[in-house]
């Protein structure tokens, strides 16, 4: 398995069964796609160890999540970030204290260094501005925007983004795409990115996953799949409401319906 | 067949919760260091938690103490016994009414909101994004506000018997005409601070970590919906109530039984 891992460059491997698995490389924005309620969020909460896989392994750089005790856990958790589809910012606290949380807690940096640093995170996402302001005062996508500037807060190796695009207007939208590509490449991070929004998504991923009832239907090139064969793919990537997952869902036929047999 | 089925359905999860909530409570004990670790944060939480429940203890102490003067005089004064008065109010104050009074206001002022608190940010992801952080959120989250309800309890408990206690006196004396000096030396003489008050002390403890505990519990085990964390917050004050009356009944038993 290790040596599987090491072949691939990979910094994360999740395997379902002994044959498939699916590998993550370290640089790259992987996009894991899929539609509403087929456990992408289960599966980032499985990265983070926060629930256990009842099968299979998953290793994040060279470490088995189910098998790591609790401090190591917490230990290998501060080199991952996540942001959250609502942003989940402590709402008590206001933008400033919110990005600074992270790195009070788990350093022991003088308050000068800690402002800087704060600083230059909210910088990086656009934000520096209005960092005086309370998590109820922002639009969701500054929300997600200052979420994403703590996730990076202690500059961890990958980062996790929960549905980044859902519910957001054209603009914000473009914003956090082109967020999550840039910082990427200049932080030298490994991107992880669930989400059901094709364009966007297509737009920044190196490779994607198509997932469906926890499995995985398809992987390659954003270009590729949009190329699919696969009638699943297809419909997914296109969104026609029509082909391998039905319009109608299961029903008894409408005649029989209207007169009331199939009650 | 099915009633049966359900019947050990609902035994099962009522088991299981127990067992959440025991979980709970052991962790948060293990993690008391972190109050010394995040002093702030307990002060915060005391003043939420305790500062804001002052006015509906104090406000209620007077009243119930202004109560019993009043039903206290009525009776008494039928057998010329209106002397003692102030031991009627200061003892039924001290040992019952004041700890388990204080207790389920605390469940309605304090215990729901801590419940709705802790629901709301289970809902909208903030204790999993502290886990996440690397933080633990029993630590950073359920611990401080559960040491804040252990200490407040007792403290409001001394409030609202003492405010009470001048409600009835402000009865027997101001309104009735009861003799001042009486009032307060037949309390003098006959409330046992080791017996009444120590064992008062006592009872609010109890409480305190009950009603906190069960209130922490029932947020953190919230569905995170808003349905769940509203019926949840039903749940504490119900749970709450019930638990302290019940108790309340055995530490009387135990604490006042050879009297």
């Amino acid at each position: 398995m290790m040596d599987l891992a090491h072949q691939a460059g990979a910094l994360l491997l999740a395997w379902f069964t002994l044959r498939e698995y699916m590998a993550i490389r370290r640089g790259a924005v992987t996009a894991i796609m899929g539609p509403s309620g087929t456990g992408k969020t289960t599966l980032l909460k499985l990265i983070g160890g926060q629930i256990c896989a009842s099968a299979g392994t998953i290793m994040v750089d060279g470490q088995n999540i189910s098998e790591l005790r609790i401090r190591d856990l917490y230990e290998l958790r501060k080199r991952m970030g996540m942001m959250f589809q609502s942003g989940a910012l402590l709402t008590d606290l206001s933008v400033y204290e919110n990005v600074a949380f992270p790195l009070r807690e788990h350093t022991k940096l003088p308050e000068s260094m800690i402002r800087k640093l704060v600083l230059m995170k909210l910088e990086a996402v656009g934000l520096r501005g209005v960092r005086e302001l309370m998590p109820s005062e922002l639009s969701g996508g500054m929300a997600r925007r200052v979420a994403l500037a703590r996730a990076i807060a202690l500059d961890p190796m990958m980062i996790m983004y929960d549905e980044p695009f859902s519910g957001q207007d054209p603009i914000s939208m473009g914003v956090i795409v082109s967020l999550i590509k840039r910082l990427n490449d200049a932080a030298d991070l490994t991107s992880i990115v669930v989400s059901h929004d094709v364009p966007e998504t297509a737009s920044i991923a190196d490779r994607i996953f198509v997932i469906s009832e926890g499995q995985v239907i398809e992987q390659g090139t954003p270009d590729a799949l949009m190329q699919s064969q696969k009638a699943w793919t297809y419909q997914f990537m296109h969104g026609e409401s029509d082909g391998p997952v039905p319009f109608h869902l299961p029903a008894p036929s409408l005649a029989s319906d209207f007169l009331g047999e199939a009650e | 067949m099915k009633a049966i089925e359900a019947l050990g359905r609902r035994g099962i999860d009522f088991l299981r919760g127990l067992g959440r909530a025991g979980d709970l409570f052991l962790r948060m004990l293990l993690n008391v260091v972190d109050i010394f670790l995040h002093p702030r944060e307990l002060t915060g939480q005391l003043y939420a938690v305790g500062v804001l429940s002052l006015l509906i203890i104090a406000v209620s102490g007077l009243f119930v103490g202004m109560v019993l003067g009043l039903q206290g005089y009525y009776i008494l004064s039928r057998f010329a016994a209106d002397a003692m008065l102030g031991v009627l109010v200061a003892t039924s104050l001290v040992r019952e009414l004041g700890p388990v009074v204080t207790a389920l206001l605390f469940a309605g002022r304090a215990g729901s909101a801590l419940t709705a608190e802790i629901g709301l940010m289970k809902a909208t992801e903030q204790l999993s994004g502290l886990e996440m952080m690397a933080v633990n959120p029993v630590r950073r989250v359920l611990v401080p506000r559960f040491f804040a309800g252990i200490i407040s309890m007792p403290l409001l408990a001394l409030v609202f018997s003492a405010v009470g206690i001048y409600g009835g006196y402000f009865v027997s004396v101001g309104l009735m005409g009861g003799d001042i000096g009486t009032f307060w030396s037949q309390i003098e003489a006959r409330v046992d601070f080791r017996h009444d008050v120590v064992n008062g002390i006592i009872k609010s403890f109890v409480f305190g970590v009950t009603c906190t505990w069960i209130a922490l519990f029932q947020g953190y085990d919230a569905t995170p919906t808003s349905e769940g964390v509203s019926r949840a917050t039903t749940r504490t004050v119900v749970h709450s109530a019930l638990a302290v009356l019940g108790l309340d009944f055995v530490m009387t038993a135990l604490m006042f039984g050879d009297d």
